[in-house]
Formats: structure tokens, C-alpha cells, sequence
């Protein structure tokens, strides 16, 4: 509630902003996370803030955790079997991992984009409807601008606008994938989790998609999963860099990149394992 | 292909005597192989073909002596020598569509169950038992229909099963025969669907029951219609468990639960004793049966075909 306040006075404030130095809220909060497969722990005391309307990027050797990680935010691990976790994932303060938390509506408001593209086996325009369709009742009209909002968002409009009635299936791999962020921003969710999103692109696609992030952090706050490093240095605000389970460092990008503070981060960032 | 086992001696180069005896001796034995394979492919072709010859070349008396009469003609009436079809095609389609009505919903229901709800540790035993049971020798099923289902039937719904037996209680025979067929084909399919798809419409917020409606079904669509056609084909040509409890009526009974025959029983019943036309037009039967069959998996094929290899 407070933070609402908070960034409605932000909203309305404008020349007043660039004054004072925005207190940036936190968003997610991670306190003391264990997350067990079986008796392989795959996250060792993980705590950590993820701040408002900012793109966080993790970064780290395959099988680090990172994936792991952000899979807890919208408790996606739950699907399979197996998995255990202990400690607190709060989203605006109110622990996800309590009883009783509605994980529709946790994943309505934390959606998730992954590595491959998965456009759902209906037309461009359903794809995107899909998701504000399981949760609001909007008139034609209203959907049909709400669409065209979040595929204008994913910059995609230009390109399907005259073939929304074609399968999602049919667009190429870069357009697949802004479709699958398009379908995830409609619904308006609060964060946006992105899973090496470009992994599977080529630069071109790549490159629309970092510019899309960039725009879209005026209003999600974004958390990204990468194995490139010039990556996370180009697009994120704050890098988190993660070893065998375990944060080992979390701070600005600039910092991360420049002068890290563990060794194992400077290892890693030059390129000498991983 | 032949031409790739030409030696491709000046491309190489000069090769030593030695090792052009070597190449040609395993192109020769290629060859050889290829042609194998070729045979036996070519032999169940063959085999297809000559079995629609004879089934048309000894029809063809009976069907020649009643011409269109014979897919009209509503009785099979050997002592009189009338013989008509449709009685037999009556049963066999009326019970195959019984059998689909109720097996493609429970069998949909249990591959669901399998591949999206069922805890690991019931998975597996669960799938295994689904499978023993397609193994049950289908004469199981036709003393079970005849000792168990049709005396209930007859107790339980005295005014629509007066006799128990019938049309109507083939095709729920048909349906458990042919449930596991369906439910492992859906289950398999299913299974192909990608876990970043649901992942992915989970991650919107969607129930259980939204994802396999709306993103898991439709994007296996092909192969779910591909396993109830193959179920289909199944429940088409059985013989033995729709025989023991059909009625053997072999005058058209064009109701639900009257008693009827089939195509296959009507064969099982009537071929070894029979001769002359009655042979003839018991054959020109098997001949109906066959082509509905052919066409009816073929069709599957051609759906399970247009399935496969879809999820990029």
C-alpha cells in the first residue's frame, strides 16, 4: 500500500523527481531461499532484493541456479514433484510460499517468458487475448485494443497486424518470442521474468528484444536470466552473479562489471571459468 | 540407392588392388542387403494385394447373382438363399459408434489424469495396468460379456435390455476392449506436447482444467483423432467377444439395443458350414468389412501423420 503511494506521488510529481533522488522500492524480496531437488540443494541461502521498475539480470555457469532461482518467483517449480524449498520469496511484502496464496493470481501478477518460444496453437490475436481472457471480461473492442497495445509494446505490431488470424505458430523464431512477451505483458503483470529470452534468437531478433526491455522497465520491474554477459551489461540496472546454488555478489550493473567485489565474480566476468 | 554404390575410384585418386577388391566386395554386399529390405517390404504389399484379389475373385459370384439387392436386402436368410448385407454392416457400424461414444471420454479422461494429475509413484503402475489389460484375449471379454454384463444389463434395465444380450452390449464391450488403445495413444501424444508449453500457460495463470482444454488438446488435436480412428479400426473388425453377445439376429433390427449381428460374427457364425452362394456372400462380406477397415486407418494414418513433429 505504501509503496502504491509511493509511486503515484512519483507519477505525479515529475520536475519534483529529478530533484530528490528517487527511493527505488523493493518489489521482491528473497530471504534465506533453499530449494531442494531431492537431496541435491540447487539454492543455498539466497537473499537478495529485486527493486521496482528495474531490470535485475543474473548471470553465472550453466546449472548455477540462476533458472532455479527466478522459477520460485512464480512458483512455476510447483508443477513437478520433488522439489522443496524453505525460507521466504515476499512479492510487495506478503510471502508467496504462505498457505493459501492464490498461484493463478501470483502467476497472473509475476509472468514468465522462456528460452524457446512457445506460441500457443491458436491465431496471433488469440495467443495474446488468452491470457486477459482468463482473467477480465473486457468488451470486443477493449480486447481488440488491449492486444494492440501489448503486441505495439512487443514490437510486433507492424509486423502481424494485417495476419492476427494466422496461427502463432506460423511467425518466425524472433517473432514467436515477441509474441510470448506480448501475451505475457497483456495480462499487465507486475514483473516480468525472462529467461534467457534471446538465447535461441538471432542478433537482429536479439537486438529488438533488449530494446523491448528497455521499455518496458518504465513500467515492470524485469528480472532476467542470461549466459551473455555483454547482455546483462547492455540491459540491466543490477547484476546478480550466482555459483553452485549460492549468490556471490548483487549489486549496480556498472559495479558488477567494473569493479566486483568477489573474486569469483571478476573470474567469471573476464572470462577465466564458466 | 544403386548409384551410390558406384566406386568413385577417380575421385580418390589411384587406390592399391587390395583396396578396390575390398570397396567392390561391400558395395556387392550392399546391394544385396538393399535388395533384402526391398523384398520384404515389397512382400506385404503383395500380400495386401492377393488378399483383396481372392476376397473380390470369390465374391464375385454372390455379388454378381444380387447386385445392389445385396446392400439392401434386410435379412440373411441362407435356407431361402437371400442373403443381405445390411442387417451385418448395420451391427458393425452401429456397435463400433457405441463403443467411440463411450471409450473416447474415459479414455481421454485416464490419459489426462496420467500425463497432467496422477502423482508419480501411480504413474507407471497405472500405465502398465491400462496396458495389460489391451492384452485380455478377446474371447475373456465374450464369456465376461455373456456370464457378467449381460445378466446385469438384464436385471438392472429389464425394459431396455429385455434379453441382455444386443447390439447396444457389444458396443460396451467394444468400449473396454478398446479403451486402452485410445488412452495409450492419447497418453502418448500428450506426452509430446513440450514442458515449456504448459509451463508457459501455467506462468499466465491458468487452471489445470484451461491448460489441457485450451493449449494441451488442441495442439495434439491430430493425434487424439488418430488414436480413437485406430480405436475405431479395433472395434470395427472384432469378432469373437462381439459374437458371444450381439444376439445373432440376422434379420435388420434397425434399434439401439435389439438384437442384430455383425459383419465378423455373422462370418464367425455362418463360413464353415457354408458353400456355393452362401460362401460367395459371406466372402463379398469380408470383403465390405475389409474396405471400411482399410479406409477408416488409413484415414488415422493420414491424421497421425499430419500430427507428428509439429512442436517446434
Amino acid at each position: 500500500m505504501t509503496a502504491d503511494i509511493h509511486l503515484d506521488q512519483k507519477r505525479n510529481a515529475g520536475a519534483a523527481e529529478a530533484a530528490a533522488a528517487p527511493q527505488i522500492a523493493t518489489k521482491l524480496r528473497v530471504n534465506d531461499l533453499n530449494l531442494f531437488y531431492g537431496k541435491f540443494q540447487a539454492i543455498k541461502n539466497v537473499t537478495m532484493e529485486i527493486p521496482e521498475r528495474q531490470v535485475t539480470a543474473f548471470i553465472g555457469p550453466s546449472g548455477c541456479g540462476k533458472s532455479t532461482l527466478i522459477r520460485c518467483f512464480n512458483r512455476i517449480h510447483d508443477l513437478y514433484e520433488g522439489i522443496r524449498t524453505e525460507g521466504q520469496i515476499l512479492l510487495d511484502e506478503h510471502d508467496i510460499y504462505e498457505a493459501g496464496v492464490d498461484l493463478n493470481l501470483l502467476r497472473s501478477r509475476v509472468g514468465m517468458v522462456f528460452q524457446k518460444p512457445t506460441p500457443f496453437p491458436m491465431s496471433v490475436f488469440d495467443n495474446v487475448a488468452f491470457g486477459i481472457r482468463l482473467y477480465e471480461k473486457l468488451s470486443a473492442r477493449d480486447l481488440e485494443e488491449r492486444v494492440e497495445w501489448a503486441l505495439r509494446k512487443a514490437a510486433l505490431w507492424n509486423e502481424v497486424k494485417d495476419k492476427l488470424k494466422q496461427s502463432g505458430q506460423a511467425l518466425s523464431g524472433g517473432q514467436q518470442q515477441r509474441l510470448c512477451i506480448a501475451r505475457t505483458i497483456a495480462v499487465k503483470p507486475e514483473v516480468i521474468l525472462l529467461d534467457e529470452p534471446t538465447s535461441a534468437l538471432d542478433p537482429i531478433s536479439t537486438g529488438y528484444i533488449e530494446d523491448l526491455i528497455n521499455e518496458l522497465k518504465k513500467d515492470y520491474t524485469i528480472v532476467i536470466v542470461t549466459h551473455n554477459m555483454q547482455q546483462a551489461a547492455r540491459i540491466s540496472d543490477i547484476t546478480a552473479f550466482m555459483y553452485l546454488g549460492s549468490l556471490i555478489e548483487c549489486d549496480d550493473t556498472t559495479k558488477i562489471f567494473t569493479q566486483p567485489r568477489e573474486s569469483r565474480t571478476e573470474d567469471y566476468i573476464t572470462g577465466r571459468y564458466g | 540407392m544403386a548409384t551410390t554404390n558406384a566406386i568413385p575410384t577417380s575421385s580418390l585418386g589411384h587406390l592399391s588392388d587390395a583396396t578396390r577388391r575390398r570397396l567392390q566386395r561391400k558395395a556387392r554386399i550392399d546391394v544385396w542387403f538393399e535388395r533384402t529390405l526391398f523384398a520384404f517390404a515389397f512382400a506385404v504389399l503383395l500380400l495386401l494385394g492377393a488378399i483383396i484379389a481372392s476376397l473380390m475373385f470369390s465374391s464375385w459370384p454372390a455379388l454378381q447373382r444380387y447386385g445392389l439387392d445385396f446392400f439392401t436386402e434386410n435379412r440373411w436368410a441362407a435356407n431361402v438363399e437371400v442373403f443381405g448385407a445390411l442387417p451385418a454392416i448395420y451391427g458393425t457400424l452401429l456397435t463400433s459408434f457405441i463403443a467411440i461414444v463411450i471409450a473416447v471420454p474415459v479414455s481421454f479422461g485416464i490419459a489426462i489424469f496420467l500425463t497432467e494429475q496422477c502423482p508419480g509413484f501411480l504413474r507407471q503402475p497405472l500405465s502398465t495396468l491400462i496396458e495389460l489389460l489391451a492384452g485380455i484375449p478377446s474371447i475373456i471379454y465374450g464369456m465376461w460379456g455373456m456370464e457378467v454384463l449381460a445378466p446385469l444389463l438384464r436385471t438392472w434395465f429389464p425394459s431396455v435390455f429385455p434379453a441382455g444380450t444386443g447390439l447396444a452390449t457389444a458396443g460396451i464391450i467394444l468400449a473396454v476392449m478398446i479403451i486402452p488403445f485410445i488412452t495409450a495413444v492419447s497418453r502418448d501424444v500428450i506426452n509430446t506436447v513440450p514442458a515449456v508449453m504448459r509451463e508457459s500457460a501455467y506462468g499466465l495463470g491458468c487452471t489445470t482444467w484451461e491448460v489441457t482444454r485450451q493449449v494441451i488438446l488442441p495442439s495434439v488435436k491430430g493425434g487424439l483423432v488418430g488414436g480413437v480412428v485406430l480405436g475405431l479400426g479395433r472395434a470395427l473388425g472384432e469378432t469373437m467377444a462381439v459374437t458371444f453377445v450381439i444376439g445373432n439376429n440376422l434379420f435388420l433390427d434397425a434399434t439401439l439395443t435389439g438384437q442384430g449381428t455383425s459383419i465378423a460374427a455373422l462370418i464367425a457364425n455362418q463360413f464353415s458350414e457354408s458353400d456355393g452362394t452362401q460362401r460367395s456372400a459371406l466372402l463379398a462380406l469380408g470383403l465390405i468389412l475389409f474396405l471400411i477397415t482399410f479406409a477408416v486407418l488409413a484415414f488415422a494414418r493420414y491424421l497421425l501423420r499430419n500430427s507428428t513433429g509439429r512442436h517446434a
